[in-house]
């Protein structure tokens, strides 16, 4: 006669079932009971508020269409990737602390540096001691990567370069100024480190490939001004027959819609480095047709089924065209996630072992890939050139594609030259 | 610094016309805030670090109701009316409460607000910056005089802005509204016990501040692209302007703006590494010649 069941033998009942459960799990699957309870934990401090939270908002959608597809297939083994981001508001030394704290306190094993360049190498100082993995994704400066003084062993860069930028502008420019005879060239580009870096760069590069040229003026805006009057009335008295810029962004909207009711676009040539971007593109609501702008992202370039894929995706989900930090991001993700799969480990020395040199297939890549330069772990490869604007898609629909042989080349001499190698 | 080239725009017309009218421009659309901001000032002594603000709401809305109506004399209209009631609302439920509460306390309010408007309008218009696009009635070739260029809109900016001016001076020294804000600005308490609401004429001032905030965000929309915190950096140069016009003067923003306006059209050619620097340092020269600004009254 069996037992009739009391609250009691219930009771004991369900607890030895839960207990033989728990042990048999620990015996039987401890990995999918780990890979249950602990995901991957990327941190990701970037800037999400301020007039710069674009960077930060279309960063971090990237990486989350990226770990989507990650985690979809099935993560590492199991072990999903989870996103933690920060905001450091644009701040250098809040980028470095939240860096410090998604590691120390929110359990981040691996960093995705979505900062502008003065953050990045706050950040870059958190990351020499921490020793964890670290992928730059915003910052263009090259010392970052370029200056071995600067440069970290687990850290590395999956962004574009100033230098490369400078020597495929300057090649670009050089052979419009040939062909159209403009000798008189001004600059106005934003006045700080990016803003004068990248302008010094081009203007040395210009002159080195067409010494005719003359730099006959040249003026400096405020980052984030909102009256350009004062710096185009100065363009108009000078009138150099081409104008080169570094402004970006809501900047250079402002400073085209200005300089259109000046008509300054019908007497001098526009070479505007950071034009051809969605969001500047489809602001500008009179866009001049012939400006002079470098591929920043576009669908249509690489014209790749992929790349097209990827950024109609994008805008799918997020009702927006992906910016140049967007493919920058998603890159870094493409890194990091061969590199989990290869070492089956988060630790920073063996991914960084593994990401050195390594070439993945990927559409943002000139020729279909992109490869993380062992030397200085920084990329190369990736799709540059530089076009003129329509009014309307594909808003530059032909491309001079940078040439990745002289870009090295010229790199090269730019290093010795600066004593990085 | 470059006075060669500062030397030769003075002997060449083109180069005075454009760089005058240059400064004229940016001077004026600096007048319509500072003017907000020192009317403030004088009538309720509390200063309104969120004026800023309220520029970006004004260009914010206009944007609205140009994409709504395709009329820019709505957008214009209604952005002003709109920022204008959002101030009278700012000033009776929250500003009003700090009156007499230590400056600290008036700068934390208004900063909760800055926070708090730039989160909206994230929200609202998303964090991407915007651009309405110049009107069709703008869109022609600009003027050519002795060699220098007009452009048509910023002619308008300077007619519509100069008109605004003479309408708040002639309100402020000529009626009996103008007479009694004076009046509550120099003595509050005689003016109440002599039957006026001071509580209404001081928000009617704050909503008339908001007002040409506002308007000075719908006129500049169609050249400046907007984003949240873009009132941050005219805030700064409001503060400049009435610092050196004298705070609480609305004739003393004018003058103010117009001079900084044109030390900085001319100082980009001159000192163009400069530009500035040459701002803070005539601030700076005024501050010493006399304290109060060049409109303040000695105290």
């Amino acid at each position: 006669m069996s037992e009739k069941p009391t609250p009691l033998r219930k009771r004991r009942g369900f607890i030895k079932a839960a207990g033989a459960l728990t042990a048999a799990s620990g015996l039987g699957f401890p990995f999918i009971s780990r890979a249950e309870d602990k995901p991957i934990r990327v941190g990701v401090p970037t800037i999400l508020s301020g007039r710069v939270a674009q960077l930060g908002i279309s960063s971090t959608n990237a990486i989350q269409v990226e770990v989507d597809k990650f985690n979809a297939a099935g993560g590492l083994n199991g072990r999903k990737i989870e996103i933690i981001k920060r905001d450091s508001k644009g701040k250098p030394d809040e980028a470095a602390n939240n860096a410090r704290q998604l590691v120390n306190s929110d359990g981040c094993e691996i960093i995705i540096n979505a900062e502008s360049s003065a953050g990045a190498f706050a950040v870059q100082e958190v990351i020499r001691e921490l020793k964890v993995l670290c992928i730059h994704t915003c910052s263009e400066t090259s010392a970052l990567s370029a200056d071995p003084k600067i440069r970290v062993p687990t850290a590395f860069r999956a962004c574009r370069q100033g230098i490369h930028d400078a020597i495929v502008s300057a090649a670009y420019a050089g052979n419009v100024a040939k062909a159209k005879g403009l000798k008189t060239w001004m600059s106005c580009s934003p006045d700080y480190a990016y803003g004068r870096d990248n302008t010094g760069l081009f203007i040395e590069y210009l002159k080195k490939f067409h010494p005719e040229v003359e730099v006959v003026g040249e003026t400096w805006p405020k980052l984030f001004q909102a009256d350009y009057t004062e710096n185009i009335t100065k363009i108009l008295q000078v009138k150099p027959q081409a104008l080169y810029s570094a402004l970006w962004a809501g900047d250079l909207v402002s400073f085209i819609d200005q300089s259109a009711i000046y008509d300054l676009f019908s007497q001098t040539s526009l070479f505007a480095i950071n034009m051809a971007d969605y969001t500047t593109l489809t602001a500008v609501k009179s866009l001049p047709e012939g400006i002079h702008s470098a591929t920043r992202y576009l669908k249509t370039y690489p014209a790749s089924a992929e790349n097209a894929a990827w950024g109609d995706g994008y805008k799918a989900k997020f009702g927006d065209y992906p910016t140049n930090w967007s493919w920058e991001n998603a890159l870094a993700v493409n890194f990091l996630t061969t590199a989990l799969k290869k070492t089956n480990s988060t630790d920073g020395t063996k991914l960084a072992d593994a990401i050195r040199g390594m070439k993945i297939k990927s559409p943002f890549g000139a020729d279909g890939s992109i490869t993380m330069r062992a030397d200085d772990q920084t990329v190369i490869g990736y799709a540059l050139g530089w076009g003129t604007t329509i009014p309307k898609e594909p808003y530059v629909p032909k491309i001079t594609p940078g040439d990745w042989k002289s870009i090295l080349e010229h790199e090269a001499e730019w290093k010795k030259k600066m004593g990085f190698a | 610094m470059d006075f060669q080239a500062l030397v030769s725009c003075f002997s060449s017309a083109s180069c005075v016309v454009t760089q005058t009218t240059g400064g004229l421009i940016s001077g004026m659309l600096l007048f319509l805030v500072a003017a907000g901001l020192s009317l403030i000032f004088g009538t309720l002594k509390v200063t309104n670090f969120m004026h800023g603000s309220l520029y970006m709401l004004g260009a914010y809305f206009a944007y609205t109701l140009y994409n709504l109506t395709g009329s820019y004399t709505i957008a214009v209209v209604g952005a002003a009316l709109g920022v204008g009631l959002f101030a009278l609302i700012f000033e009776r439920f929250f500003m009003s409460r700090v009156y007499n509460a230590d400056v600290l306390m008036q700068l934390l309010v208004c900063y909760g607000f800055i926070l708090i408007l730039d989160d909206a309008v994230k929200i609202i218009w998303g964090p991407e910056f915007l651009s309405m696009g110049m009107p069709a009635a703008f869109k022609r070739p600009p003027i050519l005089l002795a060699g220098g260029v007009l452009p048509v809109f910023y002619l308008f900016l300077i007619a519509i802005t100069l008109a605004v001016a003479g309408a708040l001076a002639f309100v402020l020294t000529k009626t009996r509204a103008g007479k009694i804000v004076r009046a509550a600005a120099i003595n509050p308490t005689m003016t109440s016990a002599l039957g006026i609401n001071t509580a209404l004429v001081f928000g009617g001032v704050f909503a008339l501040g908001g007002l040409l905030a506002g308007l000075a965000g719908a006129l500049a929309v169609p050249v400046r692209s907007m984003v949240a915190g873009m009132g941050f950096s005219i805030l700064i140069e409001s503060f400049i302007v009435t610092v050196i016009g004298g705070m609480g003067s609305v004739a003393g923003a004018l003058v103010g703006a117009l001079l900084i306006g044109l030390v900085r059209s001319f100082g980009t050619i001159g000192f163009p590494l400069f530009t500035e620097g040459i701002m803070f340092l005539f601030m700076t020269a005024v501050l010493i010649a006399k304290p109060s600004g060049l409109f303040g009254k000695d105290r």
